[in-house]
């Protein structure tokens, strides 16, 4: 800093300063190194038939069967395309959504309203999966559920077990998954919204500009590079599919697997029900080396529109 | 936030009412459900045998409620063990996550960028359940006890982001410089300055954690046997996946007057009273709060 300081003999060695840091990090850093690095090296009972009386690393290995297995059974594309599709409809139908959203709530003139209605749009994010699903029972109960009264009272059939039928999943689960997301995700589009000076508007209407038109060209274009954004992180997310969702709405139901079988579902029913680690192992590291992948270059695509916003 | 909008540029009245219909129309839509379980819960057994699950029952009762206030030993350990594990794992990591943070914001820090790498990975790839499963249970023999939901939880990289976000945006540089010239050591500046100035980060990610503790059933799934132990999520998959859940835990009781009142249990509306229990808290509390969960969304998603 200055030229005294040359000469100056420090009292104590600069890094004793440092201590404390080291050790303020030092719990998150054994939490980091135990749960999310140690379990890395488990990786290895992918090349495994795991016996787990004989442990990790002294089970047969088999050298890339369980992923043989996994890939020339129709099983891997299943789950892929499953897991695959299910997020790309749920990521652009959620941003269109919630945008939409978003857009409606900020026109109303009562605030009160506005927000009374956010409050309630937002419910269902704070529903466990395990409640959503019973929800969902209260509706496709075969016996009981409301859905079969709407369905006689427009005079289809009366007891149709929604469990046992695979073609109307994937509409239940694009509607469960809205109702659940939509409304929370409308929160930043609507902070967002509110941060637009009001002069843009104002100026806009007194050149003639309709409500469609103000939102086309000043609303949206102001919105674009977070939605940009977001759609670009989401899809670095697009291999990891939601567990809960996948496997208590449809109560695990074997026969609706075809259209409800994500990767998630399938890494932990071969282990909890089949268990077959060496194969859940091998499904859950093609998940996470693809994952992996996705997150980089979609972080690369995000650190080129705005570097501010790129994780790294 | 000012109750009505700038006249200059609102839509017109007629608009902002069908408007207005509109999006209350779509809010009820969106609560129905939820009230469908709450009604069926207040529904006599033989008003749902006869009608099913309606919005209006031809008959209402609390009997389900009042059965369970009576025999409810097993929501009272959901309640007792879920709160706890809530508080704790939240009040635990928040103090490892924002120390975390803290270094993660000391500029000049030599380790800094060492560190940062070493925890960023862990957000690009993982193990998986299946390691994580084996670690837990037969290296750390976390299986069937409390502490597998206090530990593995404790630190996301991501919300230490997040509050690190917060430190720089909430307390200027100046104070810690003022801080230091006054010779004040790390430990002394973060308990003094940072934790009191940044109680907003903590309020933020101390809400997300307790949502995420409470609506937590997979771990209970996984990890957890023993009744004591059940989580109320847990309780709830575990009455999804056997209907007759709470009539085959009665056979474990030996006393035979719990199990004639158990064997009266009204399954449909007993199972759906629970649902609304365990729901409850969170429903009656988030509206409260929801000025944190908008910051933290917000916060998170622009960074820097």
């Amino acid at each position: 800093m200055n030229v005294t300081q040359k000469k100056e003999r420090h009292l104590r060695p600069r890094w004793v300063d440092d201590i404390p840091l080291y050790l303020m990090a030092l719990p998150g850093l054994l939490c980091l190194l135990i749960f999310s690095y140690l379990p890395m090296i488990g990786l290895v009972m992918a090349f495994q038939k795991l016996d787990l009386r004989k442990g990790i690393f002294t089970s047969p290995w088999v050298g890339l069967d369980n992923f043989k297995f996994l890939f020339y059974s129709t099983d891997a594309w299943v789950i892929t395309r499953n897991t695959v599709c299910y997020n790309a409809v749920f990521i652009v139908l959620n941003m269109f959504l919630a945008v939409l959203l978003a857009l409606l709530l900020s026109e109303l003139i009562s605030r009160k309203l506005a927000k009374t209605l956010q409050t309630i749009f937002i419910m269902p994010h704070f529903l466990s999966w395990p409640v959503v699903a019973i929800i969902a029972f209260a509706f496709l109960s075969a016996n009981n559920g409301f859905l079969n009264k709407i369905v006689a009272f427009f005079g289809g059939p009366e007891r149709t077990n929604w469990y046992m039928e695979v073609k109307p999943w994937p509409l239940i689960l694009v509607v469960v998954t809205m109702w659940k997301g939509v409304g929370y995700s409308a929160i930043v589009y609507l902070a967002a919204i509110s941060g637009i000076s009001q002069e843009y508007y104002e100026a806009a209407m007194l050149d003639g500009a309709s409500k469609f038109q103000q939102a086309r060209y000043i609303t949206i274009p102001h919105l674009k590079t977070m939605m940009t954004i977001l759609l670009i992180m989401a899809i670095g997310g697009i291999f990891r599919g939601d567990f809960g969702l996948f496997y208590t709405v449809p109560r695990n139901t074997g026969t609706l697997y075809p259209v409800t079988n994500i990767i998630d579902t399938y890494v932990y029913n071969a282990m909890a029900v089949l268990s077959n680690y060496g194969m859940a192992t091998a499904a859950g590291l093609y998940q996470s080396v693809v994952g992996c992948i996705l997150i980089i270059i979609s972080n690369k695509i995000v650190s080129r529109i705005e570097p501010d916003n790129a994780l790294f | 936030m000012a109750k009505t909008y700038n006249r200059l540029n609102s839509i017109s009245p007629g608009w902002n009412i069908a408007l207005s219909v509109l999006l209350t129309i779509s809010a009820i839509l969106c609560v129905a459900p939820l009230v469908l379980v709450v009604v069926i819960s207040l529904s006599s057994s033989s008003s749902l045998a006869y009608q099913g699950y309606t919005f209006w029952p031809s008959e209402w009762t609390t009997v389900a409620y009042r059965h369970l206030a009576k025999t409810g030993t097993q929501i009272a350990n959901g309640y007792k063990m879920t709160i706890s594990y809530t508080v704790v794992n939240t009040v635990l990591s928040l103090f490892v996550m924002s120390m975390f943070a803290y270094v993660l914001a000391q500029k000049n820090f030599k380790a800094r960028r060492g560190i940062t790498m070493f925890a960023f990975f862990t957000m690009l790839f993982s193990g998986g359940l299946v390691p994580s499963y084996i670690l837990n249970v037969q290296y750390l023999g976390m299986y069937n006890t409390f502490w597998i939901f206090i530990f593995p939880g404790l630190m996301s990289f991501y919300n230490c982001v997040i509050l690190r976000t917060f430190i720089t945006s909430s307390i200027p540089d100046s104070l810690f410089e003022a801080a230091k010239i006054d010779g004040a050591g790390h430990f002394r500046i973060y308990f003094q300055i940072v934790l009191p100035l940044f109680k907003a980060g903590l309020a933020t990610i101390g809400l997300f954690k307790v949502v995420g503790n409470w609506n937590d059933w997979f771990t209970g799934k996984l990890y957890i046997t023993e009744p004591k132990l059940t989580p109320l999520n847990t309780m709830l998959t575990r009455i999804m996946d056997n209907i007759s859940f709470i009539k085959n835990n009665a056979a474990n009781l030996n006393d035979d007057q719990i199990k004639a009142i158990l064997n009266d249990m009204p399954t449909e509306s007993a199972r759906m009273a629970i649902t609304v229990i365990t729901v409850a808290p969170i429903l009656f509390a988030y509206p409260f709060f929801q000025k944190y969960f908008v910051q933290g969304l917000t916060i998170g998603s622009v960074k820097g």
